[in-house]
């Protein structure tokens, strides 16, 4: 066997790994034969250790060889060749993404093993391990994409697994809610990376990132696009990543996701799901390099983000929350960092933070009784002082900012009142109109469901 | 043309019509069912020996051997070809999958006999190519819901009113196409009424309320049987496509793109489940008129490609939610039901089709998807991202209504609600299919492609006469034409071999 073969099979492996997992975990509980919180917890091991395994094998080799891009081609997924339309299955280990996925199964497993603990005898034990497999091979997915279908695939499972995770409490309405509010925005992010997706297939003639960014290997490739294109192109991106890595004005679903376990909340919105907008933008910042104004916008977007969450984690009075907005506050200082050009340090930015935040939301539960028996112990709370800038504000001012920072930026409320509830008033609006028409056609009422109560018997209640 | 080596297609309608028969001396509703479900699985055994002999003759078009039907009406009045050979097994397979999760409590309220005389109808419309029989058995397939709707003492006016100007707008179409004689030169008013008629058996906006009344009056199995195989898609192709010049196409494209955005929208506002499935399902719909009307290679591929998804993924999907239905009644979404406990094999199917159903990764609508999203791009640029909006809010509405169904609240129940065996079986093989071919796209695009550019060739005949005033052609059509004579070439040399074997995967 060749060193480039042993390379192709053991990168496919590091998929291979996670997708199994996934298939094993997912059919079972199909077809109704749940398999035991042992074997789970086994196969959640053997498939995040031999794939970090995997992916450590190849760096190591790439080291060796002095190989800093090594494709793993698994061929074209679909092709019609005479219209010149290919799904290219296609994963690339570099700079960017071997570091990315390690980081990926180092902290997928360390939550793995937390959870196996955390949730053990809990109802919905199974139910979680679906979803984190289902996460896992997202992001391993992702990590690894070599053409941006690719990364959609990857986009597109962390954003269900992270939307149904957010609602794994779901006997009561309010994680469920979030839950939806979560799944919307990241529909929204992927309705606009599937357009990227498109007009980069039209504008390049494929959605290779080789393609994109030239010959080079990450970060010296140099997009094969025109500033106006790579402008186009590149805004979709952003709001594609301002979506997924709650960046202003979407930063309201990253408090909500938090209504998921611990385990959860921990390793997708504190460390690797936060960051997955970031990444993004780090593997076509090539794009960005060719357009000052795309830059511009990054850099201003990042500004304004870490402003905003820096403001607001100081006034929340769970911790979580204000965990949830200090890693927003780092992840808008890192896409600053991005739109500066300082790749590297972007990309370290991401892997320490990322693994200092998992510690931080891991300890969480247990700070909180420290701290509580330590304020036992003194008999009172404990000191807090405030910043000596604060002082130098007016005190309306710092009202302001308090109240504005305790709602959030009304960011919320922003995008609800402005875009989706007049959007959903116009629907009712329509189907008020089609009642109306349907009942005189029928020259009465038209519609049984009008008639369903809301809380009906239920067929055991009849028989 | 060449002939399939047995008569698949004649045996494929006269068995659920002989079901009838033999379900005629019955009373136990058990009994009925369970013959029923042996005269559906013969059927779809006779649509997959049609299309795995059709496979087998490389041939783009074929017919019965011995073809009776063909004899007494003196013309080639039953074929299977590449568009066809997929849908007929995917329809009789549709019918099985209603028979067989049909649960005791729904026995006697859905009529097997009708299911059965419908099937024979709708696999005779997929098998027929002659546009006066197409428009009779389209007229034909509306009478068994109607005598349901009559039967259950439901208001009739509305279906009856829409089914009725469909009917005659598309017999009138014809007559002008057919009176007019060339091809190509068909009457605007001719062409203006056959329009109207597809619009309407589509559900294509504003012609969609007789969708939701009937979702609203029959039994949820038939309405799902009555409109899950998209009749009026196949009739848009058959009737339009081969006449219809370039601007008549383009503009019931962009009607359908409308359509397909707004009923998104008008799913997420729904309050009851079977209003919201039919906008979901009209969603979908329309974005298949829009793949077909594109008439582009890429967007026919994925148009193809959706119909069968929507199929399969909202076929499913609809099952799921009547099987909930079986249990509880008509399901309101004005508050939580929270049934996941209960039924956690329904939730996560409900979840995997309705997921399915807009293209997400893995399923097989992803593939079709995204290339229907291409045509569109290419034909409009920014109109065209109007099929992409349509999708994520599909894609919300679906997970909101899981979350209505399956979460949010503790379900107590005295007896137990999780899912029957028959209603598994179901659910395991719908999966099997949309993850086989979600996972394995390439022999369905493949196939869908050579569908695809068989209608392309259709239309070549129209050559300058497309556009009323003979302007020069657009792009997209400029594309149709590389393609048909990259097409031309390839059929000059023998089909040994299908299309997907021609295919590099270097």
């Amino acid at each position: 066997m060749s060193v480039d073969q042993f390379l192709t099979t053991v990168g496919a492996g590091v998929v291979i790994a996670p997708s199994l997992l996934l298939l094993i975990l997912g059919i079972t509980s199909l077809v109704g034969h749940p398999l035991s919180e042992r074997t789970i917890g086994r196969l959640t091991q053997i498939a995040t250790v031999t794939g970090l395994i995997g992916a450590v094998v190849i760096l190591v080799l790439m080291l060796v060889l002095g190989t800093r891009h090594v494709p793993v081609e698994l061929g074209n997924w679909v092709v019609i060749p005479e219209q010149h339309f290919h799904f290219h299955l296609k994963f690339v280990f570099d700079r960017l993404s071997v570091p990315f996925v390690i980081l990926s199964f180092i902290l997928c497993g360390t939550i793995g093993a937390f959870a196996n603990v955390y949730l053990h005898r809990e109802v919905g034990y199974r139910r979680f391990f679906v979803f984190y497999a289902m996460f896992l091979l997202g992001m391993v997915v992702s990590s690894l994409a070599g053409t941006i279908e690719t990364l959609f695939a990857g986009w597109e499972l962390v954003g269900l697994s992270s939307a149904l995770l957010v609602a794994f409490f779901h006997e009561r309405p309010s994680p469920v809610r979030n839950g939806l509010r979560v799944w919307s925005v990241y529909r929204i992010a992927d309705a606009a990376f599937l357009l990227a997706a498109v007009a980069m297939h039209h504008q390049t003639g494929a959605g290779d990132f080789e393609v994109l960014m030239g010959s080079g290997p990450w970060p010296h490739g140099v997009a094969e696009l025109s500033a106006q294109q790579a402008l186009f192109v590149g805004t979709l991106l952003l709001v594609a990543a301002a979506g997924k890595s709650a960046l202003v004005p979407f930063s309201g679903w990253l408090p909500r996701a938090m209504e998921g376990p611990t385990p959860s909340s921990a390793v997708f919105y504190g460390a690797l799901s936060v960051h997955l907008g970031a990444y993004m933008l780090l593997r076509v910042s090539p794009i960005l390099a060719l357009s000052p104004v795309l830059s511009g916008l990054v850099i201003l977007l990042g500004l304004i983000t870490a402003g905003f969450a820096a403001m607001t984690a100081r006034v929340q009075t769970d911790i979580k929350t204000a965990l949830a907005f200090a890693s927003l506050t780092q992840v808008g200082i890192i896409v600053v960092e991005i739109g500066l050009g300082l790749r590297y340090l972007a990309l370290a930015h991401i892997v320490g933070h990322a693994c200092l935040r998992t510690l931080q939301l891991l300890r969480a539960p247990s700070l909180l009784h420290d701290y509580h028996a330590l304020e036992n112990a003194i008999g009172s709370h404990l000191p807090r002082t405030s910043s000596p800038w604060a002082k130098l504000l007016p005190r309306d001012v710092r009202d302001w900012f308090y109240r504005l920072s305790l709602e959030r930026g009304y960011l919320d409320a922003l995008l609800v009142d402005s875009m989706v509830r007049p959007i959903l008033n116009v629907f009712r609006w329509c189907d008020g109109i089609e009642r109306r028409w349907t009942d005189w056609l029928a020259g009465g009422e038209s519609r049984e469901s009008d008639r369903v109560p809301a809380h009906h018997d239920t067929l055991e209640e009849l028989v | 043309m060449i002939e399939l080596h047995l008569p698949w297609l004649e045996c494929a309608i006269l068995l659920p019509l002989l079901g009838v028969a033999w379900l005629a001396g019955t009373r136990d509703a058990d009994r009925i069912r369970r013959r029923c479900i042996a005269v559906t699985s013969l059927t779809l055994l006779c649509t997959v020996g049609a299309w795995q002999d059709f496979a087998t003759l490389h041939q783009f078009e074929a017919h019965d051997r011995w073809d009776v039907v063909s004899r007494l009406l003196g013309d080639e009045v039953l074929i299977i070809d590449e568009l066809s050979a997929p849908l007929l097994p995917l329809s009789a397979l549709l019918y099985l999958m209603t028979t067989v999760a049909t649960l005791r409590t729904k026995v006697r309220r859905f009529s097997f006999g009708r299911a059965l005389v419908s099937e024979s109808i709708l696999l005779a419309t997929l098998s027929c190519r002659s546009p006066w029989l197409l428009v009779t058995l389209l007229a034909a397939s509306t009478i068994p819901p109607w005598f349901e709707l009559k039967e259950r003492r439901r208001p009739t006016r509305v279906y009856v009113l829409y089914m009725g100007v469909s009917v005659f707008a598309l017999a009138l179409g014809c007559l002008s196409v057919k009176l007019d004689g060339i091809a190509g030169t068909a009457p605007a008013w001719g062409l203006a009424l056959m329009i109207v008629g597809i619009l309407i058996r589509s559900g294509i906006a504003p012609f969609h309320c007789w969708m939701t009344d009937l979702f609203e009056h029959a039994s949820f199995g038939s309405a799902l049987l009555f409109v899950t195989p998209i009749p009026g898609a196949y009739a848009a192709i058959r009737l339009l496509l081969p006449v219809a010049p370039d601007w008549a196409l383009q503009s019931l494209a962009l009607i359908s793109l409308v359509t397909a955005v707004y009923a998104s929208g008008m799913a997420l506002v729904q309050r009851e489940a079977r209003r919201f499935f039919c906008y979901l399902f009209l969603s979908h719909s329309a974005l298949v008129l829009v793949g077909l009307e594109i008439a582009t290679p890429v967007g026919l591929t994925g148009a193809l490609s959706v119909w069968l998804s929507v199929g399969l993924a909202l076929g499913g999907f609809g099952l799921t939610l009547r099987s909930i239905e079986a249990r509880t009644g008509r399901i309101t979404l004005t508050d939580y039901h929270g049934l996941y406990e209960h039924t956690p094999t329904l939730a996560a199917f409900f979840l995997l089709t309705g997921l399915a159903s807009v293209g997400f990764p893995g399923t097989f609508g992803f593939v079709g998807t995204e290339l229907l999203v291409d045509g569109a791009v290419q034909e409009w640029s920014f109109l065209g991202m109007a099929v992409v909006a349509a999708a994520a809010l599909n894609g919300i509405a679906v997970v909101q209504t899981y979350f209505q169904l399956f979460t949010g609240t503790v379900h107590v129940t005295s007896i137990p609600l999780r899912g029957r065996l028959p209603e598994r079986l179901a659910v395991m093989g719908l999966a099997l299919l949309i993850l086989g071919g979600g996972l394995f796209p390439q022999p369905g695009i493949a196939s869908r492609y050579h569908a695809a550019m068989q209608l392309v060739r259709a239309r070549e005949h129209l050559g300058p006469a497309r556009s009323p005033q003979n302007d020069d052609r657009s792009p997209a059509t400029a594309g149709i034409d590389a393609a048909s004579a990259a097409l031309n070439e390839s059929i000059a040399l023998p089909l040994t071999v299908r299309s997907s074997h021609h295919v590099s995967t270097d």
